[in-house]
């Protein structure tokens, strides 16, 4: 694969914590314009993965470069191309719809005139343009992710980071999310980054991997992957190649742990 | 140029929120007003000032500096609360340096801290103080060097914090100490030995020594120990948390 077209190089990436290995010696490239699924059960690396992907957290060892910039030497240049919807909530809901995307512009270096033209427009695309004076302590739990898309969305990134977007939504709010990103995809050529463990939604992605105890175990369209385990689900790949059983939750004390397996 | 508008967003969400929850703002005075007005008459009797000064009148200017004292630290110690709600990461990943965020952040608190304070401020004609413009000018500058200090003394604090369950080790370890061995509500030039020594460790001793120098024209200190020492702790808890944020995951 050529360089110049690469959003995402990786290699050897490795993350431990505590002695504890989350993430061990991985190494993949995604292309630009790429949707790249990161599949794996909880405590499989994804969002250690993406954390550090998104300068967060610095790898132990090995090296990740996003848009060509090393994300440990440059981590201002990488973060300039990057947009994240996180796991977890991250708006400020004491703020209105608009001051959130204000903030963001801001942040982004954005020009004030673009900042106010963009606003405009990303709350348009997930339909939220006549709540922007409303507090986000207001918003229902879809109403927030969908803020979420539109701020990583608007300063224009290269790369979008989805980690689990669509956890705990509705079908309805699921197929909308969905929407909105693959018409941006196609109008902008944004390559995305995603995790999901809704498997039907990993049937959008152009190449998925899949990750288990810290490693990638598989690295394939979904096509292939089903056709090699010999499957007709992704689901049904998952489970083949990951396994059947339930796995500790990120932060999960000892005892839960025991819990579950007495 | 890309820093500079970084500072200003976040100095504008701290407003923004302080603006807007306008239950806090009154709230936060009904604290400071008990102690001005109802310890102040109660003790008063039994209080000789220097200069013909009231208790009430004394404790003024500490009564201010409780004000800010306090709005400063809940201001900073507001982190935590972002990093458990997760609003902190939309900013930690955003392409702009650390030492602005800080910045960002300890000028946000700061000024809501000042804001607070002049609202206690414009108490003084019911103390019995006399304010002229000047005196206001030097009031609103020894404020804001008084909440430069704690804010950034507090986001030291909250860069190590986790939860927001040891907010309240801090109050009563950190926070009441400063507050009691400043001098905000007695005067220093009576004390046994160990209390002694234990006031002039207190940074906020010099802000509230500073406060009544402008206020009331009396100190213990000179002007420029005053300032040199809250100049130095700015300059040290500012520096420290920089650290902290640069190597902070």
């Amino acid at each position: 694969m050529n360089t110049d077209t690469e959003i995402i190089r990786v290699e050897n990436l490795t993350r431990k914590f505590n002695g504890l290995t989350a993430v061990d010696t991985i190494s993949f490239s995604v292309s630009q314009g790429e949707v790249f699924g990161f599949l794996g059960p909880n405590g499989a690396g994804k969002t250690t993965t993406i954390n550090m992907l998104c300068t967060l957290l610095r790898p132990t060892s090995g090296s990740a470069f996003v848009s060509c910039c090393d994300v440990v030497r440059e981590p201002n240049r990488v973060r300039k191309e990057i947009g994240i919807i996180f796991q977890d909530p991250s708006l400020d809901d004491r703020l209105t719809a608009e001051d959130n995307l204000r903030f963001h512009g801001y942040l982004y270096h954005m020009d004030h005139k673009e900042i106010e033209k963009r606003i405009v427009e990303v709350l348009k695309l997930v339909e939220l343009e006549d709540r922007k004076k409303d507090f986000v302590r207001k918003f229902s739990g879809g109403m927030k992710r969908r803020l979420e898309i539109a701020r990583g969305l608007l300063h224009r990134p290269k790369l979008l980071f989805l980690d689990e977007p669509t956890l705990g939504l509705d079908p309805q709010t699921r197929v909308h999310i969905w929407e909105y990103i693959l018409r941006m995809r196609k109008e902008s050529g944004l390559s995305i980054f995603m995790t999901t463990h809704y498997m039907q939604e990993a049937e959008v992605c152009d190449r998925i991997a899949i990750i288990d105890h810290g490693k990638i175990v598989d690295l394939d369209t979904p096509a292939k992957l089903k056709e090699k385990n010999n499957e007709s689900t992704l689901e049904g790949v998952f489970l083949k190649i990951t396994g059947r059983e339930i796995r500790p939750q990120a932060g999960e004390s000892s005892w839960v742990q025991w819990m579950r397996r007495s | 140029m890309g820093d500079f508008w970084a500072i200003y967003i976040l100095w504008l969400r701290d407003l923004k929120r302080y603006w807007y929850d306008k239950a806090r703002i009154i709230a936060s005075l009904g604290q400071p007003i008990l102690f001005l007005f109802v310890l102040g008459t109660a003790l008063s009797p039994s209080f000789k000032g220097p200069a013909g000064i009231n208790f009430s009148e004394f404790i003024y200017p500490g009564i201010i500096s409780m004000t800010v004292l306090f709005t400063s630290i809940f201001s900073a110690i507001s982190i935590v609360w972002d990093r458990e709600f997760g609003f902190l990461k939309e900013v930690l990943v955003a392409p702009v340096s650390r030492w602005s965020i800080v910045t960002g952040k300890a000028l946000g608190g700061s000024t809501v801290a000042v804001l607070q304070g002049t609202l206690m401020l414009s108490l003084a004609p019911l103390v019995g103080v006399k304010l002229t413009p000047l005196i206001i000018l030097e009031t609103l500058i020894v404020m804001f060097l008084i909440a430069l200090a704690i804010t950034s003394l507090g986001i030291v604090i909250a860069a190590r914090m986790k939860e927001m369950e040891g907010f309240q080790m801090v109050v009563n370890f950190v926070i009441m100490p400063i507050f009691f061995l400043s001098g905000a509500l007695f005067p220093l030039d009576r004390l046994p030995q160990w209390l002694n020594i234990l006031t002039r460790i207190d940074p906020l001793t010099y802000g509230v020594d500073l406060l009544r120098g402008v206020i009331l024209k009396v100190n213990i200190f000179p002007f420029w120990l005053d300032t040199a020492v809250i100049l130095g702790f700015i300059f040290i808890m500012f520096s420290i948390s920089v650290i902290e944020f640069n190597l902070a995951e």
